[in-house]
């Protein structure tokens, strides 16, 4: 390596920025050449000296009041602190009044569950859009939405019918690794309405409406891909 | 509001004052707000960064137009320093604050996230909006420039 090669690389080493085998090039030039070895030290005294000066500006009282005060009653989103989409669900949850209904959201984990039993996952096993949708005609008064999201990690397994608030509905099966998740459909009663979230019995729960029909997702899979997942499925 | 001072610190140091960070940090927490359904996941503290540095940037072409003047991205040369005497160790923090806010504001903000806010290359890029390449080059440039003016001040102004 060359004085003009390690030029290039100079703030990348400095910065811990480099992948190992670079990094090992750098050294051993730097091994042997006193002007590079400059170079670096300076870099890292300019670095010491910022450190050391205490140059950060945290946000003072005032303005952290302010901030505070002009976003009344809502509470920063958690996400900014933990898993992002897990918890732009969650200020969705905060933002819109919960659906209200336990007993729905237990008759969703029950269906979940139920399909996980041998044999109950699937009426139409496919993952073709194309096969899995028109199997509900005839079924159902009703033709759900299937999107196919193969490609984003969450592959179609199939469909079934299932039976949630006295009515028959659309299940949808997705998998995430080994993970399943039932997406549950049927005509919404009123308008569109965004995202509740919920957790139960190890189970979260997304509830949401978008044109014209209802949808409960319901999956163990964590919260964090699940959110991907209804992003998808949304867009 | 998590990440905050990291929102602060940025903000101070592109309008290079108080009263126009604070309300920099003030649009940015509203825009971050309601920006938060595009929030894609991944780095929260890049993400609001890049709101913040967003804000100021139209903040300061529409009041401090004179400041954001075309950048000489080209490479740095090469300081040529001399090993026996190091001006930087010896530069005390109103010079080092002072040297820093005269950097071009690019600059300024590469050498901010990285020294004093602790980025990563790719957090930097993102924030700004720029290739990692870019990132680096801009480092290396704010660096060069640091060191010229701090081994002799009175030129630098």
């Amino acid at each position: 390596m060359t004085c003009a090669e390690l030029g290039n690389l100079l703030e990348a080493y400095v910065d811990g920025e480099l992948d190992l085998r670079s990094n090992l090039e750098v050294e051993a030039h730097l091994a042997g050449c006193a002007a590079c070895g400059v170079e670096v030290r300076e870099r890292l005294e300019l670095r010491d000296a910022i450190a050391e000066a205490g140059l950060y500006y945290p946000a003072p009282r005032p303005v952290r009041q302010h901030v505070k005060q002009s976003l009344p009653g809502r509470p920063w989103p958690r996400a900014l602190w933990i898993a992002p989409i897990a918890a732009a669900l969650v200020l969705f949850a905060i933002l819109l009044p919960r659906p209200g209904s336990r007993g729905l959201e237990e008759a969703v984990i029950a269906g979940h569950v139920r399909s996980l039993m041998p044999d109950h996952l699937l009426d139409v096993p496919s993952s073709d859009t194309h096969t899995v949708k028109p199997w509900f005609n005839g079924r159902l008064d009703f033709s759900p939405p299937v999107k196919d999201l193969k490609a984003e990690g969450f592959p179609l397994a199939g469909g079934r019918l299932d039976y949630l608030r006295d009515q028959t509905v659309a299940a949808l099966v997705y998998l995430r690794h080994r993970h399943v998740i039932n997406v549950f459909v049927w005509p919404a009663s009123s308008g569109d309405r965004g995202v509740y979230v919920a957790s139960r019995q190890g189970y979260n729960i997304l509830h949401w409406a978008h044109g014209g029909f209802e949808y409960w997702a319901v999956s163990d899979l964590n919260q964090q891909e699940l959110g991907e997942f209804l992003r998808l499925l949304r867009e | 509001m998590p990440h905050l001072d990291a929102a602060h610190n940025l903000a101070r140091w592109l309008t290079r004052n108080d009263a126009d960070a604070a309300d920099m940090v003030q649009e940015a927490a509203m825009r971050a707000l309601s920006f938060f359904e595009g929030f894609r996941g991944g780095d929260a503290r890049a993400w609001l960064l890049r709101i913040v540095r967003n804000t100021c940037y139209t903040w300061l072409r529409q009041n401090r137009a004179e400041l954001m003047a075309p950048l000489d991205e080209s490479a740095p040369d090469r300081a040529g320093a001399d090993p026996e005497r190091s001006t930087i160790a010896r530069a005390d923090r109103q010079a080092l604050q002072q040297a820093i806010e005269e950097l071009p504001v690019e600059f300024r903000e590469t050498l901010v996230l990285r020294e004093i806010e602790g980025l990563a290359y790719k957090e930097i890029a993102h924030v700004a909006g720029v290739p990692i390449g870019t990132v680096m080059s801009r480092l290396a440039r704010a660096r060069s420039l640091l060191r010229a003016r701090l081994a002799s001040p009175e030129a630098a102004s």
